[in-house]
């Protein structure tokens, strides 16, 4: 009983949150709602027993990625009333897909269930069982490649994002290694040949 | 108890909000990575309820995987739209038209 209490209390904060997402003016207020969103949804992965996920969607979503969209939000300096004066012309069209896609997945869940029984409970699992522990079974063993596939593909978007944010600045004092090894004593010392001057 | 139809429908319920964001908000490219990030979050609550429900563990694998091309994909999109507002002085969609002549 408690376990439904918190399901609708956390799905109801969700729905919330992501109608928050996409209608409020301010972008700020819409990543903060998303981290909202993201929070909730570890909650609700922790009740059906997915710990690990859960953390996981914290750690990256809310520290990492959460926290870049709301560095570039702050550091692009948008007009923020300039931006979202209202929303399209084609805003009922939104909420009429909104309408369609709901009743049409409501209601092959709820109504065709295609085949699987859609009103199974979990089985419960004992309270020393680590859900990392089996993850990390899977993952390291029939989805290495996959998983050293994904830490190229982080390595990639790294490399990209860097690529594409990097600029060269006029006026900018940068030490050129290069020139600094290949110098030699004549580019610094001049020695010349004078007369002996009497000091007057 | 929470049966596999919660999970699903509420999932279907926030797909389907994050879809009307994508329509209802094409003045912000910021406003749209974030309605992606809903897309794919309500994309992971199917994979992890069925993972769960169905006794199966390579559903919460796919969902590791997907966190981590969301990441990559928000990553470079930021990066992209930093390039752009340097470029234009502006993020709107409806300014985006350069191409069409």
């Amino acid at each position: 009983m408690l376990v439904q209490f918190l399901f609708y209390a956390f799905a109801a904060v969700l729905l919330g949150s992501a109608f928050g997402v996409i209608t409020s003016r301010n972008p700020v207020h819409s990543a903060l709602y998303l981290v909202l969103a993201f929070f909730t949804s570890a909650g609700l992965w922790l009740l059906i027993e997915a710990e690990f996920l859960a953390i996981v969607l914290v750690l990256v979503y809310v520290g990492a990625v959460m926290v870049l969209f709301l560095f570039v939000v702050m550091m692009l300096d948008i007009n923020a009333e300039e931006v979202r004066k209202g929303f399209t012309r084609y805003a009922w069209l939104g909420w009429l897909t909104v309408l369609a896609v709901a009743f049409e997945i409501v209601g092959v869940v709820v109504v065709r269930r295609m085949g699987v029984d859609v009103t199974r409970v979990p089985v419960p699992v004992a309270a020393d069982h680590s859900n990392t522990a089996d993850l990390g079974a899977v993952l390291y063993t029939r989805y290495v490649y996959p998983f050293e596939l994904a830490a190229v593909l982080l390595l990639v978007a790294i490399v990209a994002a860097i690529v594409l944010t990097m600029r060269k600045r006029k006026g900018l004092k940068l030490q050129d290694i290069n020139a600094q090894v290949a110098t030699q004593a004549r580019d610094r010392v001049r020695i010349i040949k004078m007369a002996a001057e009497r000091r007057e | 108890m929470i049966t596999l139809e919660h999970m699903l429908v509420l999932s279907g319920l926030l797909f389907a909000l994050s879809v009307a964001g994508i329509f209802i908000n094409r003045k912000n490219v910021i406003l749209l990575l974030m309605c992606i990030e809903l897309l794919l979050l309500s994309a992971n609550f199917n994979f992890v309820a069925f993972s769960r429900y169905l006794g199966n563990i390579d559903g919460q694998v796919f969902v590791f995987f997907i966190l981590t091309v969301a990441a990559a994909e928000s990553a470079i999109g930021l990066a992209i739209l930093v390039v752009l507002f340097r470029q234009r002085r502006s993020i709107d969609v409806e300014d985006m038209a350069s191409l069409k002549g």
